[in-house]
């Protein structure tokens, strides 16, 4: 079975969703993401869904529980490139995605991540006093 | 009421799911839905499919191109033999939160489209019936 | 509709075309406007519209315009009507195109028949032919105006609602006008869109030129707030009037955690902290005493 590629940029992890995927598959997503920041320590996660024309329920749980663990593993999680009809058709759902940090491109993502790291002994450059919330 | 094309996809197992939007998503670029348009009924299609697989048992999807007079758009049909759903009215409350499993908030997914109908009866199976039509 | 029998019309084309059709466009060219269509043009499209009514006739022998046989005639009638609907002509001016050709016809029918019912049946099915064919041409006529009013409010739409740089990040959508349930949406969709293109963090949606806001209209101003905190940007609502402002508490519209400013000015300057910026005043030992916006330093 495919899965979804992991990339490591220093204590960032990179995840790029570009396929319809399906709920084995984002199940697996979890799995690995959740071995991969505890294995290299990361305390950061980008999720990418600039491809996805569609979210929907399951996949909005799936990106609030990514987060969710993430920051039970101390990292911070930002999801990047949504599309404006998916951001009108989560709004109409009525689906908040409560806890989960949004950014509209990887630049700004990132710049969040490092923000939002705090008090660690790793080089970012900016240590602001953050717990993770905004 | 005029029913132009029409298909029939199995909605049975989890795969399926990524079908339905697929197929969906195909017939709406069809008849020139608008992209948002298009979104808000592949995401309807998408929940009520898994509703079907996860709560029906699995079950059917009838697609069909409408014209009516000077409104052109698609109807969906879902279908189960499943258990029904007891509370019609609990079902259609917004249940979405981060954490359960159940997807069975349709109240939203009828805000996405145009009509929207639902029938279920306890031991007789659920028909939700929702359709989209192409804006001016 | 009865099939009716169209031989001896399919036989009158045949053998009298060119003469039916010198008739036609000498009867055209009596009717219509000078200088708005050139007489070879007018030519034209006598010769295929005839070539095409012939073909329609001789190849099944139906007047039923829906059928196959007679797609090359409606092809043609819709694309005259479209022309001439952007030439501005009335519809009764593309329909009597078709209509005058009745006269021609009834004419070549009598000079070829004998027999009076043979005369009146052929007349009547000339008549039924020829006015669907420019009872198309009318519906094709509609249709392109509705499509031309359609395009014209598209645009106006999109004028009227401009969305607007204020600053590298900074996106402003003011507002005029009435903003009915469609115009909301159609504002929202591209102001999103902007927000995407431009890479904005701030977009200020400064109603100053909106008279009355209802229910519908404010939830789907806060639905676009929403869907922009979505997608990682933040909107600030300014401009809002006294009676307005009355209006939403009285709806008990729940504005939430959305940001509100009284004008433009405290929204934009808003803004520029969210994204680091500030303004201040360049130093008085410059000659200049403009304010200019300074790099990067501590918010307000």
């Amino acid at each position: 079975m495919d899965r979804i590629p992991i990339l490591r940029m220093g204590p960032v992890l990179l995840v790029s969703i570009q396929v319809d995927m399906h709920d084995q598959l984002a199940l697996a997503l979890q799995d690995d993401l959740s071995n991969a920041i505890t294995a290299h320590g990361s305390k950061g996660v980008l999720l990418d869904i600039s491809s996805l024309g569609i979210v929907d329920s399951f996949m909005g749980r799936m990106l609030a529980n990514i987060a969710g663990i993430a920051h039970v593993l101390d990292a911070a999680t930002v999801v990047v490139g949504m599309q404006p009809a998916v951001a009108i058709t989560l709004v109409e759902l009525g689906l908040s995605l409560e806890g989960v940090r949004t950014a509209l491109n990887v630049e700004k993502g990132i710049a969040m991540l490092q923000a939002a790291v705090a008090d660690r002994d790793i080089p970012f450059h900016t240590m602001i006093d953050a717990d993770g919330t905004d | 009421m005029l029913t132009a094309r029409t298909e029939q996809v199995a909605v049975r197992v989890q795969h399926d799911i990524v079908n339905v939007r697929q197929v969906v998503r195909s017939w709406s670029l069809s008849i020139g839905l608008g992209l948002v348009d298009l979104t808000k009924l592949v995401t309807a299609a998408s929940e009520i499919a898994r509703n079907t697989v996860e709560y029906g048992g699995g079950g059917t999807l009838q697609i069909e191109e409408l014209r009516d007079g000077l409104r052109h758009g698609l109807r969906l049909v879902f279908e189960d033999e499943g258990p029904g759903i007891p509370d019609i009215d609990r079902a259609m409350t917004d249940g979405y939160t981060t954490g359960t499993g159940m997807g069975l908030g349709l109240g939203g997914t009828k805000r996405l489209v145009d009509e929207f109908d639902i029938s279920s009866r306890p031991g007789a199976g659920t028909r939700v019936a929702i359709t989209k039509w192409k804006g001016p | 509709m009865p099939e009716l029998n169209t031989s001896r019309l399919t036989a009158l084309l045949d053998q009298r075309y060119d003469e039916l059709l010198a008739a036609w466009i000498t009867e055209q060219l009596q009717i219509v406007r000078r200088g708005q269509i050139s007489e070879s043009d007018l030519r034209a499209q006598c010769a295929e519209l005839l070539q095409a009514v012939r073909r329609g006739l001789s190849s099944g022998g139906s007047t039923n315009l829906a059928g196959q046989s007679w797609a090359a005639a409606r092809d043609l009638l819709a694309r005259v009507s479209s022309e001439r609907a952007q030439q501005g002509f009335p519809p009764s001016e593309t329909a009597m195109f078709v209509l005058s050709l009745k006269r021609p016809l009834f004419d070549a029918l009598r000079g070829a028949s004998n027999d009076a019912d043979t005369l009146a049946s052929d007349v009547w099915t000339a008549t039924v032919l020829l006015d669907q064919l420019a009872l198309y041409t009318t519906e094709a006529y509609q249709r392109s105006r509705e499509q031309l009013i359609t395009r014209q409010q598209e645009d106006m739409l999109e004028l009227s609602t401009p969305v607007v740089k204020l600053w590298d990040g900074v996106l402003a959508l003011p507002m005029i006008g009435t903003l009915d349930s469609s115009r909301t949406q159609i504002v929202m969709e591209s102001l999103l869109q902007r927000i995407v293109e431009t890479g904005s963090d701030v977009a200020i949606l400064d109603i100053t030129g909106v008279p009355t806001v209802d229910t519908l209209t404010a939830q789907h101003l806060l639905k676009t707030v929403t869907a922009a905190r979505l997608m990682g940007a933040e909107c600030i609502i300014s401009g809002i009037r006294p009676q307005i402002a009355q209006t939403i508490v009285h709806l008990g519209v729940d504005l939430g955690d959305v940001v509100t400013k009284a004008t433009l000015a405290d929204a934009f300057k808003l803004a520029l902290s969210r994204v680091g910026l500030t303004v201040g005043r360049v130093r008085p030992s410059s000659s200049s005493s403009a304010p200019a916006l300074a790099a990067p330093s501590t918010n307000d």
